[in-house]
């Protein structure tokens, strides 16, 4: 399967495929941002639930007066 | 007293809106004198040579028609809310699409009608070949309308904000700009010795759509408004 | 049927079976992601014009798709918050903005740098790329208007307004945008137009709409976890929930 897929292969080197005929830079670039943003839209709300739900954890040991183990490294 | 019908009510909210803007001249006067300023910047800007400010000021004009729109609109509902007229309005039995429409209607009366009225003078002053002053005035009597309705909705939406100056503009732009291109295409179609008639026809039925379409949005926007 | 609407009304189901769906759409979606990328990065010749400049057509048409359909999810989440007065609408509406207003940047940003090799500057005032730029204007006013509320479920309602104005707007703009470009389309720019796309770059792009797709419906579930935990502060659920993630460490 992998030797029928290399066949399709359009580019042939590395070096091929970075440089793109001289369009590297522009494609390259242009995914790069994507996948950039993307990773950011799609880590963002994890991010914003893991702290939302430390602090809430922290507000409820709070209250319990259970203080020592209170996690301030948020 | 007898409860006066829906569109009784609305003629006499728009003659209750008409009084308080004669009361005020200057406040009338603004939105012109914003015009005029504005027109001054364009030759400061461009530079004074004749061709090439004809070239432009179709778009010019109607750059700054919409600008000077744009700065009434935030005021349209905001007295009223602040005194609490808006919060009795809410609760008449009339239909509140009608008494939206006649608030509507008296800025594009006192601002709209007013700016298509004198924009001539500007377009004399911009060095616009006469050819197409009369489109100018009509597509910015249509296109104003329009403008009045849309900015409207922004109006009602940010009525209730402390903040909300700079944030009308950013709500209401984007939705100005097919006005934007049809009114200006009607004026360089014009110029270049075309029929304005088409662009005009798009006009109004944008204006049409407005008028159907827009209270609703306002009316909700203001129940919000007045709830938040 | 109903009692379907009664369980999206409900918070914790909610958060439930939107985690069950992650669970799967979520690898799912990265794999899609990573397979129309490679095919078409990898597996397609050149297009005769524009050389391999085009391979940028992979993510920028996707993001553009999906951009405008993220504007009428958004619309329609806020009409039903509007009128059946249902929460979980509202939080479907306030997450779907910053996703749709991601979409838009990414696909003004990749048109951009796919217009400099092709046309030769970065920016053209092409009828696309021109709508493409009021749909993120569109999005940017509903997220300012959002934070300008201190009262949230007043913001909730007022965007849903907004939204749907934007929405009836955005046809009229497409097209006006559409007809004002045809008119002063300078002489020296020809898009590649409605030529025919051959089907060997006609297949990949298909997957990765597809894949775009998959991608906003991650994050708009995602989103609308961490929004629900948030509104959820005071129930017993998400407490406990806190307590339990806090013991995993």
């Amino acid at each position: 399967m992998w030797e029928a897929l290399s066949q399709k292969l359009y580019f042939h080197s590395i070096d091929a495929l970075l440089a793109m005929d001289g369009h590297g830079t522009f494609v390259w670039s242009a995914y790069l941002i994507t996948v950039v943003v993307v990773a950011a839209i799609l880590i963002a709300p994890r991010r914003r639930q893991r702290r939302f739900l430390r602090r809430l954890a922290g507000e409820i040991k709070r209250a319990r007066g259970d203080r020592a183990n209170v996690r301030e490294d948020i | 007293m007898t409860r006066p019908g829906a569109l009784a009510f609305s003629a006499r909210v728009l003659r209750r809106q008409l009084v308080l803007a004669v009361r005020r001249p200057v406040e009338i006067g603004n939105p012109l004198l914003f015009f005029a300023m504005v027109v001054a910047l364009f030759p400061l800007g461009l530079g004074p040579a004749p061709a090439q400010l004809s070239l432009f000021a179709p778009g010019i004009l109607w750059i700054i028609a919409l600008l000077s729109n744009l700065l009434t609109s935030d005021a349209v509902f905001r007295g009223d809310f602040e005194d609490g007229a808006l919060e009795q309005l809410l609760l008449a039995p009339q239909p509140l699409f009608l008494s939206v429409l006649a608030y509507i209607c008296a800025h594009w009366l006192v601002t709209g009608l007013l700016l298509a009225l004198v924009s001539p003078v500007f377009a004399v002053m911009l060095h616009m070949a006469p050819a197409g002053i009369a489109a100018l005035v009509l597509s910015l009597l249509l296109g104003t309308a329009v403008l009045s309705l849309v900015g409207g909705i922004g109006a009602a939406l940010t009525v209730g904000l402390r903040r909300g100056g700079m944030l009308i503009s950013l709500l209401i732009l984007p939705l100005y700009m097919p006005v934007l291109i049809f009114g200006s295409a009607a004026v360089q179609a014009a110029l270049s010795g075309l029929a304005a008639g088409p662009y005009l026809a798009i006009l109004g039925a944008m204006l049409c759509l407005g008028m159907a379409l827009a209270p609703l949005a306002i009316a909700a926007a203001l129940r919000i408004s007045v709830d938040a | 049927m109903w009692s379907f609407f009664h369980k999206l009304g409900s918070p914790p189901w909610l958060y439930a079976i939107s985690g069950s769906i992650l669970r799967w759409l979520l690898p799912a979606t990265l794999l899609a992601l990573a397979v129309g990328l490679a095919w078409g990065l990898l597996f397609t010749g050149p297009e005769a014009r524009q050389g391999n400049s085009y391979r940028i057509i992979y993510i920028h048409v996707p993001a553009a798709v999906v951009a405008l359909a993220g504007y009428y999810v958004m619309a329609i989440a806020g009409a039903v918050n509007l009128i059946w007065k249902m929460k979980m609408a509202d939080v479907a509406m306030k997450s779907a903005a910053p996703i749709g207003a991601a979409l838009t940047f990414i696909a003004l940003v990749t048109g951009a740098i796919w217009g400099k090799p092709t046309w030769g500057t970065w920016w053209v005032w092409d009828a696309r790329i021109t709508s493409m730029l009021i749909l993120l204007f569109l999005y940017l006013g509903v997220l300012a208007l959002y934070e300008a509320f201190d009262n949230k479920a007043a913001a909730g309602k007022a965007c849903a307004v907004l939204s749907l104005v934007g929405m009836v707007n955005i046809p009229i703009i497409y097209k006006s945008v559409d007809w004002w470009y045809s008119l002063h389309q300078p002489a020296s720019i020809k898009f590649i137009g409605q030529s025919t796309i051959d089907s060997s770059m006609l297949h990949p792009l298909l997957l990765m709409i597809a894949a775009f797709y998959a991608l906003f419906t991650c994050c708009l579930l995602l989103n609308m976890r961490a929004e629900l935990l948030q509104r959820e502060a005071r129930t017993n659920w998400v407490k406990k929930l806190a307590v339990a993630a806090d013991s995993r460490g």
